[in-house]
């Protein structure tokens, strides 16, 4: 929609993301000045909200590996990821909750929850490998659309999939003795669970970083996401390949569910997976998607932003209730973030020809 | 080492290469058959009888794949023309192989875990009952239901080995009678207005098909069958043989009777389904709308609840006469500068109906003008956001001074139409059934018109179109705002016809049921619309075991279709065209399709 008035190419879409863009950034600027003048919250607060972000965040990062992985391969939305998170954090709760009856989470857990992380990944990995398997690959050469419509077919078919399993009430994750207090720093308290929970995200991603870089899967890898063609010339199996792609994408979704799990014990059904599943979309867009790093560090970027995010601009703009609106502010992210900058932070790892 | 193994592993081999596609279709089917049981479907279905103390809909589900393997696997190997006796001996193995995977599961239910039930809740005595048809003994239980499909099996074999128009009337008149019995409660409250009590039950017995009936009503649809395998191909070519004048005669008296039918529907099935036909009637025009960006535009739009949610909303506060409503303060303001006065009933259903309209174009504007820039699954992506944020928004306290929060607006009048009040279905009906048809009107004329195929190149390739002329924004922008129409259109009707408006009713589900029905439907196609909604919305309605699977099916279609049927049940012209020339100029397409099917 061309309007004619300020010159030749003024256009009306543009003029209005520019009103928004100003709009954003200055309600944003209002809110936070407002908050911290009013002061609601001292250092400390500000600092624990910061640490249970970045906790929530990494869990959103091992999700978001996941969209990112197969973006990168496939060039498409994986939209049942959220539902491979679900699959692997409802299944082991199974176990938890057996490991906690026998005592054996409290009295071993440095091999319980590598146990857990382990069952849960191997679950979640079957999962995707078989949505990969049924219903992805007969539509690799389809325009785009066709298979995000599978992909939404296929996250409610898992969901209700998971509810006739295992009901549709809530379960929870025991909580770990060894897990429970504080870090105390002068006023500040960390608890132990934020802390471990960061670790254990850590340690996941150096090694997926790892697989990714050092080894002849990763590098195989590699090559499938530049070139498909090229890649199978060169004597790669694709489709292996790419089933292998959503395993691992598979394994960090389940992995993050039995995180989650120890970070947030309440709450784990058949719908766990839905909302996650777009805050992480999220965060792999926001860091690039196609991009490993930036999934990772879009992750944390995600979850600080929701922590302070709602405490900091909506109460300060007057905003009642503002914690309930957490979801609100991801949820504006996301769209802001494909309105403004849908390459993300570090860039989608993508030539101009493939977007 | 490797030689030894290898003969050792030879005859395995063979005998697998040999059965290679009836272990296939055997473990996929017998995969199903565990699925669902282990979901729940066989014992929510236990109770529903589909002919009286003959079948249950769980023995449908728990029998029916064997006999469609059968029936598949011999149509299949028919094509290689193999002997007869080999084709029943593969309907055989299919049978026993598709009880393989729920016997097994039996067993270790029974022997091996102690409490399989505390994880899998559906793993149960009633699931276990359904298995074993509720024999005493699990051996001779599983026995016989392993028996039973591997007969159901073999006489699908059996049928699908006749002759290939006989084979086709039987399986007709044998779904026919099937889904007259599945639909018993349906099709009893239909045949209740139209027969007399005594003769219904004779027929019926509270909602269930009694054996005798069932056995003629299948006498009778084989003879229709026959006389439609046998008489269809003759009518037709007189059909085509005619003068064009007079096909378009024929089809007027065809339409003709199905607008009769439209218009009679609330008479014919009563009450409780007209509430069933006007849900349906919300979707279609739901449906239509979102055909406009979906199917015409390609723009796949999964916000399109917000649209819903506002004619609902904007229906509710400005009509009700509850505290939130705001029809009263209106109208007061209007009385205290206007010359005439207003009465009461001033704000009513008909003046904001329009405005709900309205209201929801300007919202479908505004939400599009951000995303026009952006690519197809971004823009998917980010109208979802755009809709989760709406009802997170909806539910929390920031708007529930205006809009109620979880509490929602309540007292919403009725419409009233020259002095009655239309309150009971039978009258919404018509309502729905107007807008339905205007909706459609304008559907169509906008599909024939220059923004339609506008759209139609927007959708196949945007670059293209914008290189030929076409304002690319501006005709998203319209089909994004025209879409929104229906959609507050549908909400302003929902709201009057239940009374109040919740956050519950305005959840990311209507959007996907929207997207579903037109999915099955076939993208683009108008008829599809009522095709899709009729078995999506209506089916769930009427059977009511079935809407705690909803999502379930709507999942595995969303799949199925994509995978196999895109162009939907009832794919419109130009797709169907587009397939057949993509199938004709492209051998690698047709190699595809030869090897799939």
């Amino acid at each position: 929609m061309k309007l004619r008035i300020f010159g030749d190419n003024f256009s009306l879409v543009d003029f209005i993301i520019n009103v928004l863009r100003v709009v954003i950034i200055v309600l944003v600027i209002v809110g936070v000045s407002n908050t911290i003048m009013s002061g609601r919250f001292t250092v400390a607060q500000y600092i624990n909200l910061f640490v249970a972000g970045l906790a929530q965040g990494s869990i959103y990062a091992l999700i978001a590996l996941g969209y990112t992985l197969v973006y990168g391969i496939l060039l498409m939305i994986n939209f049942a990821h959220g539902e491979v998170f679900m699959a692997g954090a409802f299944t082991a709760v199974f176990l938890a909750q057996a490991m906690d009856r026998s005592g054996f989470l409290d009295s071993a857990p440095i091999i319980a929850i590598p146990l857990l992380i382990l069952f849960a990944g191997v679950i979640s990995a079957t999962v995707a490998v078989l949505l990969e398997r049924i219903a992805y690959r007969p539509l690799r050469d389809s325009p785009r659309l066709v298979p995000l419509i599978t992909a939404i077919g296929a996250s409610f078919f898992l969901q209700y999939t998971f509810r006739g399993f295992y009901g549709s009430g809530f379960k929870s994750y025991p909580t770990v003795d060894a897990l429970q207090g504080n870090f105390t720093f002068g006023e500040i308290n960390i608890p132990i669970v934020q802390v471990f929970v960061f670790g254990i995200a850590l340690v996941l991603m150096a090694g997926l970083y790892l697989l990714v870089e050092k080894t002849k899967i990763g590098k195989a890898m590699r090559a499938v996401s530049e070139d498909k063609e090229v890649a199978r010339l060169m004597g790669i199996n694709v489709d292996f390949i790419i089933l292998v792609t959503f395993a691992i994408g598979g394994f960090l979704a389940g992995a993050a569910g039995v995180v989650n799990g120890l970070f947030r014990p309440q709450g784990v059904n058949f719908f766990m997976g839905f909302i996650p599943g777009i805050k992480a979309f999220t965060a792999a867009v926001l860091g690039g998607i196609g991009n490993v790093p930036g999934a990772m560090l879009g992750g944390l970027f995600l979850g600080v932003i929701e922590a302070l995010g709602p405490n900091l601009v909506l109460a300060g703009l007057g905003v009642p209730g503002a914690n309930q609106l957490k979801d609100v502010i991801a949820f504006t992210m996301l769209v802001l973030v494909l309105i403004f900058r849908p390459q993300g932070i570090l860039g989608e790892r993508l030539s101009e020809t493939k977007a | 080492m490797k030689n030894k193994n290898q003969s050792l592993m030879q005859p395995l081999q063979d005998f697998y290469q040999q059965y290679q596609l009836e272990f296939k279709y055997g473990l996929i089917a017998g995969i199903m058959v565990l699925f669902v049981g282990v979901i729940g479907m066989l014992e929510s279905f236990q109770n529903r009888e589909v002919i009286r103390d003959f079948m249950t809909l769980a023995q449908i589900l728990l029998l029916g794949p064997a006999f469609v393997t059968g029936v598949l696997i011999v149509r299949r190997k028919s094509e290689n023309n193999d002997a007869l006796i080999s084709k029943l001996t593969s309907a055989l193995v299919i049978g026993l192989l598709t009880a393989l995977p729920t016997l097994i599961l039996v067993f270790l239910n029974a022997q091996v875990f102690e409490d399989l039930r505390s994880i899998f809740v559906n793993v149960n005595r009633n699931w276990v009952e359904v298995v074993t048809f509720d024999n005493d003994s699990l051996l001779i239980g599983s026995g016989l239901v392993a028996l039973a499909m591997a007969g159901l099996s073999l006489s699908g074999g059996i049928i699908a080995s006749l002759p290939r128009k006989i084979s086709r009337a039987i399986l007709m008149a044998l779904t026919f009678t099937i889904t007259i019995g599945v639909f018993g409660q349906t099709v009893g409250l239909i045949l209740n207005q139209l027969l007399p009590e005594d003769v219904l039950d004779a027929i019926f017995r509270r909602d269930v098909l009694l054996q005798e009936p069932a056995m003629i009503l299948f006498g009778l649809s084989l003879v229709g069958a026959f006389i439609w395998s046998y008489g269809s191909e003759p009518i037709n070519q007189q059909y085509q043989a005619m003068p064009k004048q007079n096909q378009s005669i024929v089809r007027l008296i065809g339409l003709g009777l199905f607008s009769a039918l439209l218009l009679a529907l609330p008479f014919i099935v009563g009450r409780a389904l007209s509430d069933t036909a006007v849900t349906i009637g919300l979707f279609v025009l739901m449906g239509l709308g979102l055909n406009i960006a979906i199917g015409l535009a390609g723009l796949l739009d999964l916000g399109y609840v917000t649209n819903y949610a506002v004619g609902a909303y904007l229906m509710a506060a400005l009509t009700s006469r509850g505290p939130l409503g705001l029809s009263s303060e209106i109208t007061a303001w209007l009385n205290s500068f206007m010359p005439i006065t207003f009465g009461e009933q001033f704000i009513n259903f008909w003046l904001v109906l329009p405005i709900a309209i309205l209201a929801a174009m300007l919202t479908g504007f505004l939400f599009a003008l951000p995303v026009l820039k952006m690519r197809g699954d971004y823009l998917a992506i980010a109208t979802l956001g755009f809709g989760e944020i709406i009802g997170k928004l909806v539910i929390s306290d920031w708007f529930s001074p205006v809009i109620g929060g979880a509490q929602g607006i309540q007292f919403i009048p009725k419409p009233e139409f020259f002095g009655t009040t239309l309150s009971n279905p039978e009258q919404l009906y018509y309502v729905v059934l107007a807008a339905c048809i205007l909706t459609l009107y304008v559907s169509v004329r906008l599909n024939n018109s220059r923004t339609g195929r506008q759209w139609m190149a927007v959708r196949e390739d945007e670059d293209v179109a914008a290189a030929m002329g076409i304002d690319v924004p501006r005709a998203k922008l319209l089909a994004f705002t025209l879409s929104a129409a229906t959609g507050g259109l549908a909400g302003a009707i929902f709201a009057a016809k239940v009374g109040s408006v919740f956050p519950n009713s305005f959840t990311v589900f209507v959007s996907i049921n929207v997207l579903s029905l037109i999915i099955v439907g076939g993208i683009g196609s108008n008829p599809g619309v009522f095709i899709g909604a009729l078995v999506l919305i209506g089916m769930p309605e009427l059977l009511r075991e079935f809407s705690d699977y909803r999502f379930l099916i709507y999942g595995a279609l969303l799949i199925f279709m994509m995978v196999n049927r895109p162009e939907g049940l009832w794919p419109s012209k130009i797709r169907q065209r587009e397939i057949r020339t993509d199938l004709e100029t492209d051998p690698t397409l047709k190699a595809k399709q030869s090897t799939s099917a």
